[in-house]
């Protein structure tokens, strides 16, 4: 489970990337975080994995809370977190196989039993036929295939995507997406900030929670009722505009 | 023994790098040694001067037999003292003769005095005490004078000291360089390997996990340039003890302590560039 209590976080008094933040995740969710650039999507995601602490409020994943955890706790904590980037992040020196065995290898895992879960993660995205290639050998979208498998091969509760369709063409694109949709099937919480929204409209059963600014404007959550249901646009609501209907006032101005 | 792998393919992907880290490594220590021979030379030498620490009491003509056998008897329950000679009247003037060698025949017989040479026990040869047993043996009546060359024994102390202090001194000095200049090669490594730290963060390794290959990696280049550290410093001293001085070289326990004294400056070069890395990340 995750929870975010009214967070806020600042870089520099100047710089706010969040503000007035809250919302939580259950487990076997599927969360798009969407929004402009520079809106807190990223943010969010840093503040889930611990790589940023809130300026205020508190963010809580799995039991574990982001403002008082330790270092070795973040690092338990990252392994039962699977995490995608735009840019793969794969080590360029080693082949797919052994970017996915260097998760598990971290973590101390038996030899045994790493080769056996880097083959199943590999089946599972399709790519077990590419085991030995080398990053520059594969296309983008097979890249960001071994990422995913590399997050997924700790059985994580949570993946967290940072735009990982953003360097892919559209087929790639779509290959991923099913993969993640897939994994999500299987149990595993997604949460994936993007701003293409070809693909949040086509998974219309999943929950969007829109940021600007830094603060949340939209959560599908709070919408039930389907004929109102927003249909993310940015910055153009399909129903109504900002102050009428299902558009809620940001947080901190309703004080 | 995953993290003994990473250190070697991080050693092996950059040959460069850990050729310098250790060239500079030996370099450090070899600086080191140098001066550390120079130390234990010094120190060779003044063990040898030391060894004639003595204190030399006269004895008047026409003393019996029998008091210079009590006296010596005392005087060797000293808790400083190591040994007794007497030396007759004709004992010092073949002692003497032998000392000045082609001069020898300025001596007439007998005009020397015979003479308690007192030899104190290493240790305790320091300035205070060889006054104190100096001090004693003045008391017997039968004892005419006393030498015990205070101004030489004081002076031989104080170099000492000072050969010691600036060996700590320098010593330290030397370590606190090579700290850093290891700290500074393998800050180089780290940051070359910056992306990988960064990616297994995320993939939830331990901080002592990232941090292990650098401190065996760190480990190896001290042990390895101790070593050409060692076989330089041991170059310099057959060059030097063939030509010029006869030398003694470091012993056994020293050169381990040495080897011992490079892996431990790798291993904290390493911590240091590595810590402060992590602080960041």
């Amino acid at each position: 489970m995750i929870r975010l209590h009214d967070v806020a976080k600042e870089y520099t008094q100047s710089r706010v990337a969040l503000s007035h933040v809250t919302f939580q995740v259950k487990r076997g969710e599927f969360v798009f975080l969407i929004g402009p650039s520079g809106s807190g999507k990223t943010t969010i995601l840093k503040l889930l994995y611990m790589e940023e602490k809130p300026t205020h409020g508190d963010v809580w994943v799995s039991g574990v809370h982001a403002n008082t955890a330790r270092r070795k706790e973040i690092s338990q904590l990252r392994r039962k977190l699977g995490i995608v980037f735009q840019d793969f992040r794969l080590l360029e020196d080693r082949t797919a196989e052994q970017n996915v065995a260097f998760a598990l290898e971290v973590t101390g895992a038996p030899k045994a039993a790493i080769s056996q879960r880097v083959n199943r993660v590999l089946t599972q995205v399709g790519l077990a036929s590419k085991a030995t290639q080398m990053p520059r050998q594969l296309s983008g979208g097979e890249q960001q295939r071994v990422a995913i498998a590399r997050a997924l091969v700790n059985d994580p509760y949570f993946l967290l995507a940072d735009e990982p369709t953003g360097n892919l063409d559209e087929r790639a694109t779509r290959g991923v997406f099913q993969l993640l949709r897939e994994i999500n099937a299987a149990g595993t919480s997604v949460i994936m900030a993007t701003h293409d929204l070809e693909i949040v409209r086509k998974a219309d059963d999943a929950r969007t929670i829109e940021l600007n600014h830094g603060r949340v404007v939209f959560d599908s959550m709070d919408t039930p009722a389907p004929e109102t249901r927003y249909t993310p646009l940015i910055g153009q609501p399909a129903l109504g505009g900002p102050n009428e209907g299902n558009w809620p006032a940001p947080p901190g101005n309703t004080k | 023994m995953l993290s003994v792998r990473e250190a070697w393919n991080a050693s092996r992907r950059a040959p460069l790098l850990s050729t310098l880290g250790v060239i500079t490594i030996a370099f450090s220590l070899f600086a080191f040694g140098l001066f550390a021979l120079v130390a234990v030379n010094i120190r060779h030498a003044l063990r040898g001067v030391e060894e004639r620490v003595e204190v030399r009491a006269f004895v008047s003509d026409g003393t019996s037999a029998d008091a210079i056998a009590t006296a010596m008897a005392d005087i060797a329950a000293f808790p400083e003292v190591a040994r007794v000679d007497y030396v007759s009247q004709e004992g010092a003037l073949e002692r003497a003769r032998k000392d000045m060698g082609e001069f020898s025949d300025v001596f007439e017989e007998a005009v020397l005095p015979a003479s308690l040479d007192i030899h104190l026990k290493a240790g305790l040869r320091d300035p205070g005490r060889v006054k104190a047993v100096a001090d004693r043996v003045r008391s017997y009546q039968f004892v005419d004078d006393i030498r015990y060359g205070e101004e030489w024994v004081e002076k031989l102390y104080q170099l000492r000291a000072v050969a010691a202090g600036t060996g700590l001194g320098l010593g330290l000095a030397f370590a606190a360089v090579s700290i850093i200049i290891i700290g500074a090669t393998i800050r180089v490594s780290v940051l070359a390997r910056a992306r990988e730290i960064s990616i297994m963060r995320l993939v939830g390794a331990t901080d002592g996990f990232i941090r292990a290959p650098f401190l065996i990696d760190g480990f190896v280049k001290g042990i390895v340039g101790g070593l050409l550290a060692l076989l330089l410093t041991w170059i310099a001293y057959r060059t030097v003890d063939e030509r010029f001085l006869d030398l003694v070289f470091f012993d056994p326990r020293f050169i381990v302590i040495g080897i011992l004294a490079g892996a431990l400056i790798g291993v904290l070069g390493s911590l240091t560039s590595v810590w402060s890395h992590l602080r960041r990340v």
